[in-house]
């Protein structure tokens, strides 16, 4: 069982911080063990108490640690890593550590070492040399390579809902629901949006062609034109209608201005498709002065990072997406560098994906009409999380009167 | 005769909404600069020409908007001064200042390890030989063991539960050595029980008033300077044989302070005695 010692001082008895610490450790469901117990003599003494904690599982270790160290716990050092080396290309050794999305750090030779990114389900390589750690995927691991296994010497840091600051955003995380007042949240994710933006931090956008399609272009443009966007993660779809409503003024064969179906419109993106092949991708179509309007026009010209992952049902695609999905993940994890807020609109597996990189820090706004997509990426472990159910034209339009009050 | 009570202030030359670290600050609302002035005066005179108080002042500086929150620089036991190590970097700019002025008027003063947040005299007060200490918003156990340690005191700590009430001088206000008001919202349940057994009389504010930082007063003999529009807890006070000084601060709950916030206690003194130290409450 995984288990840590911790050590608590000072007047713990009157102030009821060592019953509390123990009440802490088995409410939650841990077991503790009571290695020495000093009790000062005089009323001014301290008192002093060594206590094991452990737990069944290494997630409720540290959700229990993190609580009492709250109450003044302090870790004392244990023992460094363990580490084996990796059997294989791709292949990490039996038992291997998992990484969380919080930051963590391991004891190598007597010190703690960060290891970076903050990024889940990774494995942890370390270069005892360097004193670096590593989260690497599956991709990234060479055979020989010295991967951390089991829990000995990790120490997780979980971000906490940071009661120490007035965040309207994170007080607005909790439960999605429709009937939440939007203009509340729309608020929440502006503030963010402009705090992210005067932080030097960036903001990411992972969207889906609903984008496109609900005639919300117009907005996304304008919040791009204003700084507010400085990364964009998507697929194929949402580059290539976009280009279709440039070049057809239509969506998937639906005129965007009149809602109404158009004749051989469903011929349109394939002939979109073709052009901007044939010109070389998105960024020559802009170049070249074909593309002259419309969401990925924005990007090039302002310079926003974009990266669009394919699937399988992809038309084309464009030569601008990545169709070699361990590629993908590896760029995508490269441009989340340096992001503070992440806005995911109608696309569920862009904004998985996404999340999947993000260190819990990040705060995250999903917005989608289907309220089981809003709930399973807001519900990613992450406190920073606020959902929105609704549709995207409204949201965007909402949000940049916000924005631009 | 006892001496004149000290405590220490910064005119609000520079104060002002410049960053959101509480939940009663909002950019949005701003801090009226004349308004601000005039009723830091107007606690300054309650102070002086009321309750006979002297008030030292240090500078103001630019880009320190709270320094005017003098409670939150450090504690001051005898002439030991234990410097604040602030959560939020947008105050930590007042450390050096305040760190000046003590060892410019003779203190001792002592500094926690920097990684260790302690925010003061805001969360750390004295009933009688025992100093009751806040955390979780702002102050870490640690830094309260620290500081136990340093002076010398019985230390006990108590958890903050409510973000609105940050420091444990916004909802904790001792009397006398016997006696205090708070606001039992603040509090969880292992803290209540603590004060229960610290405090012999215990004085429960209204949650409007603990709003208007009722407890966030300066109690200086028997006479208390608080904000108005608490006429429960003035009520009270003068039961229990206080005379309250209300004084308007609306301003400064801008920012999440009122008159306990505004004023840091110069002259706790340790008195010697067979169970060691034993501090007098001026």
């Amino acid at each position: 069982m995984p288990g840590e010692i911790v050590e608590l001082r000072g007047h713990i008895v009157d102030s009821l911080l060592l019953p509390k610490v123990l009440d802490e450790i088995t409410g939650r469901g841990g077991v503790f063990e009571l290695e020495e117990l000093r009790i000062g003599r005089r009323r001014t003494d301290p008192s002093h108490a060594r206590i094991r904690v452990e737990a069944d599982d290494p997630d409720l270790l540290e959700e229990i640690l993190t609580r009492i160290q709250e109450h003044g716990a302090e870790l004392v050092d244990t023992e460094d890593v363990h580490l084996a080396p990796a059997p294989g290309d791709g292949v990490f050794p039996d038992r291997f550590y998992v990484t969380s999305n919080h930051p963590c750090s391991v004891r190598v030779a007597g010190r703690y070492i960060p290891v970076s990114p903050v990024r889940m389900d990774c494995a942890v390589v370390v270069d005892a040399g360097a004193s670096t750690a590593r989260a690497v995927r599956f991709a990234g691991v060479r055979q020989g390579d010295p991967v951390v296994v089991g829990h000995r010497g990790v120490r997780v840091r979980p971000v906490q809902r940071d009661v120490r600051r007035a965040d309207h955003f994170e007080f607005m995380a909790s439960e999605t629901s429709a009937e939440k007042p939007k203009g509340v949240v729309i608020r929440a994710i502006a503030a963010a949006m402009r705090e992210t933006r005067d932080a030097g931090q960036k903001v990411l956008l992972v969207a889906g062609p609903a984008v496109v399609h609900t005639g919300a272009v117009p907005h996304v443009v304008r919040l791009i034109e204003a700084g507010y966007v400085q990364v964009l993660f998507s697929g194929n779809a949402l580059a290539v209608h976009d280009v279709e409503r440039a070049w057809y003024g239509t969506s998937l064969g639906i005129d965007v201005e009149h809602g109404r179906p158009v004749e051989a419109g469903h011929q349109h993106h394939l002939h979109a498709i073709n052009r901007v092949r044939a010109l070389g991708g998105i960024h020559a179509a802009v170049e070249t002065g074909a593309l002259t309007t419309g969401l990925m026009h924005a990007c090039v010209r302002r310079n926003v990072e974009f990266l669009l992952a394919g699937s399988v049902r992809d038309d084309g695609p464009l030569p601008d997406v990545i169709v070699d999905m361990v590629h993908a993940q590896r760029e995508m994890g490269l441009r989340v560098e340096g992001v503070g807020f992440a806005l995911m609109v109608a696309t569920m597996l862009h904004s998985i994906a996404a999340g999947n990189l993000l260190p819990a820090s990040c705060r995250i706004a999903c917005v989608d009409i289907n309220p089981a997509v809003v709930t399973k990426l807001a519900d990613r472990g992450s406190f920073h999380a606020i959902g929105l159910v609704t549709d995207v034209e409204p949201f965007f339009h909402e949000l940049l009167t916000v924005l631009e009050a | 005769m006892s001496p004149r009570p000290r405590v220490l202030m910064v005119p609000p030359t520079y104060y002002g909404i410049e960053y959101e670290i509480n939940p009663w600050m909002d950019r949005r609302q701003p801090a009226d600069t004349a308004a601000a002035q005039r009723q830091w005066d107007g606690l300054r005179s309650v102070l002086v020409d009321r309750l006979g108080a002297e008030v030292c002042l240090a500078e103001p500086q630019r880009g320190c908007p709270d320094m005017v929150f003098t409670a939150n620089a450090g504690i001051v036991l005898g002439d030991q001064a234990v410097l604040s190590r602030f959560r939020h970097a947008e105050r930590q700019g007042e450390e050096p200042h305040f760190a000046a002025w003590f060892a410019a008027h003779g203190y001792n003063v002592q500094r926690l390890p920097d990684e260790i947040a302690f925010e003061g005299e805001g969360d750390a007060l004295f009933v009688g030989d025992t100093l009751l200490a806040g955390y979780l918003y702002r102050s870490e156990v640690r830094g309260h063991q620290r500081v136990g340690e340093l002076l010398g005191v019985r230390t006990l700590s108590l958890e903050l539960t409510d973000p609105r009430f940050y420091h444990l001088d916004t909802c904790f206000c001792p009397l006398d050595g016997q006696t205090a008001a708070y606001f039992p919202g603040a509090f969880d349940e292992y803290a209540r029980r603590v004060l229960a057994a610290e405090v012999p009389l215990l004085v429960a504010v209204v949650e409007e008033e603990a709003v208007r930082f009722a407890c966030n007063a300066v109690v200086l003999g028997r006479h208390v300077a608080l904000n108005t529009g608490c006429p429960n807890l003035e009520a009270d006070l003068r039961t229990l044989g206080f005379t309250p000084h209300a004084t308007p601060l609306d301003e400064f709950l801008k920012a999440g302070g009122s008159a306990k916030c505004l004023t840091l206690h110069l002259d706790r003194q340790l008195v010697r005695c067979l169970d060691g130290g034993v501090p007098e409450v001026p």
